[in-house]
């Protein structure tokens, strides 16, 4: 496996990841990308077959705490750092322009 | 006490100059603050992100930890409790309530937390009192805290050098001197590292032993946070009041016994392992002057009565790198999905619509190797790559704690370099992502596997520290920090140098 990321694939992960790149960032991160991709594609060699994957690497049972309601930030709080609000609510530009 | 008396002291006997009322806490805070602020304001190492404004109020009372109701703990003057107006430098990514905490991040700039993080407001429960908080990596991605928004730090041993990352603000503001100790956190290698790079003592302990809650999260399923210090003895007084079960993290876990205050001065029966795939046998890049502190040190292990054993094997150890770097870009590519200019931090302007301001923002608030994290991980998480990638990286991480349990059955600890390199010049890395992440080449195998790791220092290499790490199994804090203590009395180091 020799991975090796193009333009159209770094456009498309960063649509993936809400992430706009500048012009001249894409052909840097390509490139990066790729070089670490490269070292990655090591693990492709390893026969792991039977292997569980791992979910957690210490055991934890009933972790569970009682499902009972409880007081959380106050709304004021909750809003205080956002970057705009209205309504008392979060505001956000329109889905569609 | 003279102020450079005050300054030499360790943070366990500053806690008992207190208790004996030789020294004042206040007069203890001040000294320090004085410091960490004469260093903001004249650039210095750059350590400091925020430096408390004055000395502590008195204290507020009650105050359950409960959000938003904390307020009063972090500035008030603890009266007793066993760490006794000891200040405490914190990492940037913990939250302090009304303090500010940006994980080194312009998309955090500015942003003041409704709550206190589990083990800022533990320790201050205890009688700590909040010095300052420190510079990072950005969102803890990095080994030389250059990715920060805040700018780089500079090691204290060398101010060309880097303090290594991601906790180097808490790593060279305890090498210099400018905080007693400091909390970290380590996801790959982001305590041990700089505690190694700055010629101090780092602990990253058993994943789950401490809360998590209150962290920015990286990777959570390898962030700790964890001590670094001027000895053993302070790391396991900060530990001993770090860990224990907190129902806001449903990770955390009750540790099955109390931390004691290390006071081994031999190795009689130890067995160390010296895996050859982490210590320059077969490992990639060591450097011969960190090579020749660590042999050194194991020959004084030897003469303290530890069994050196040489066979004990981690055939899959090799491979922790590269299945650490598609884990943990892809935990942070999803963790750092939060920050969308909606609810805290930067918002680009002038959006078109939703989705615009989204990718806006992120592209104007994240730094380079953030993107470069997040692009990775979002990769190995995409539809068609996943099963190559991320499962393959998680059944890696399996093998990684078999072949830790295997040694663990042949030897009671095991042993390495902690960094493959010591301080690196700033500048020298950061051209080339995968060079920067080598240097967690020893380090990220015990991350995967969820076990304790310390790094001590061994010794000196061209004027720089070498560090030693020793790991053991899951919940060995209390051997690890004996055998740590009893080397660290034997190789003598000292760390007065750094000191400014």
């Amino acid at each position: 496996m020799r991975a090796v990321i193009d333009r159209d694939e770094v456009l498309h992960v960063a649509r993936l990841a809400r992430l706009q790149l500048s012009e001249d960032e894409i052909e840097p991160m390509a490139r990066e990308l790729s070089a670490v991709l490269d070292h990655i594609a090591t693990i492709a060699q390893l026969d792991l077959e039977d292997v569980a994957p791992t979910t957690h690497v210490v055991e934890v049972s009933g972790a569970l705490r009682a499902d009972e309601p409880r007081d959380s930030l106050p709304r004021e709080v909750a809003l205080a750092q956002a970057p705009a609000v209205s309504d008392n609510g979060f505001s956000v530009p329109s889905p569609q322009a | 006490m003279s102020d450079v008396e005050i300054i030499g002291l360790s943070a366990a006997e500053a806690a008992q100059g207190i208790a004996s009322g030789e020294l004042a806490a206040g007069e203890l805070f001040e000294a320090y603050r004085a410091r960490a602020l004469e260093h903001v304001a004249q650039v210095g190492l750059n350590c400091f992100t925020w430096v408390a404004p004055g000395a502590p109020a008195e204290p507020s009372p009650g105050g359950d930890g409960a959000p938003g109701t904390q307020g009063g703990a972090l500035h008030g003057v603890p009266q007793g409790g066993a760490l006794h107006g000891v200040p405490l430098a914190v990492k940037d990514l913990f939250c302090t309530e009304n303090v500010p905490s940006q994980s080194g991040s312009k998309i955090l700039e500015g942003y003041l937390p409704p709550y206190t993080a589990t083990a800022v407001s533990r320790l201050t429960g205890a009688g700590a009192t909040l010095l300052g908080k420190t510079n990072q990596d950005e969102f803890a991605m990095g080994s030389s805290n250059e990715n920060s928004a805040c700018g780089p730090v500079l090691n204290p041993w060398n101010r060309e050098r880097v303090p290594g990352g991601s906790s180097g603000g808490s790593a060279a503001a305890v090498a210099a001197g400018l905080a007693p100790w400091a909390l970290g956190t380590d996801t790959g290698g982001s305590i041990r590292q700089p505690a190694a790079l700055c010629g101090i003592v780092g602990l990253k302990p058993t994943y789950g032993a401490v809360s998590r809650y209150g962290m920015i999260a990286f990777a959570s399923s390898l962030d700790q946070a964890g001590p670094l210090t001027r000895n053993v003895t302070d790391a396991a007084l900060m530990l001993r009041h770090l860990v224990g079960r907190d129902e806001r993290d449903a990770t955390s876990l009750t540790f099955p016994e109390e931390i004691a205050l290390p006071s081994a001065g031999r190795l009689d029966g130890i067995r160390l392992g010296v895996p050859k795939e982490l210590t320059g046998g077969e490992g990639e890049g060591i450097e011969q002057g960190v090579l020749d502190a660590f042999n050194a040190a194991l020959h004084r292990a030897g003469e303290l009565g530890a069994e050196i054993v040489e066979s004990v094997r981690l055939p899959h150890a090799p491979h922790a790198l590269a299945a650490y770097y598609v884990l943990a870009p892809a935990e942070a590519s999803s963790n750092l999905a939060r920050f969308d200019g909606v609810r805290y931090g930067l918002r680009a302007e002038r959006a078109e619509d939703l989705l615009d301001m989204y990718t806006r923002t992120r592209h104007d608030g994240f730094g380079p190797e953030v993107k470069r994290r997040i692009m990775l991980g979002t990769y190995a998480l995409s539809s068609g790559y996943y099963d190559a990638y991320y499962g393959r990286a998680q059944r890696v991480r399996t093998k990684i704690s078999e072949d830790f349990r295997t040694a663990f059955d042949q030897v009671d600890l095991i042993v390495t370099p902690t960094a493959p390199t010591v301080a690196f010049k700033l500048g020298e890395k950061t051209a080339d992502p995968l060079a920067m992440y080598l240097n967690d080449f020893c380090t990220v195998p015990m991350s995967l596997a969820g076990i304790p790791a310390i790094s001590i220092p061994c010794g000196l290499s061209e004027g720089l520290p070498v560090g030693l790490q020793i790991a053991g199994p899951a919940f060995s804090e209390n051997r690890l920090l004996d055998a740590a203590h009893a080397l660290e009395l034997a190789l003598g180091f000292d760390g007065s140098k750094a000191r400014v």
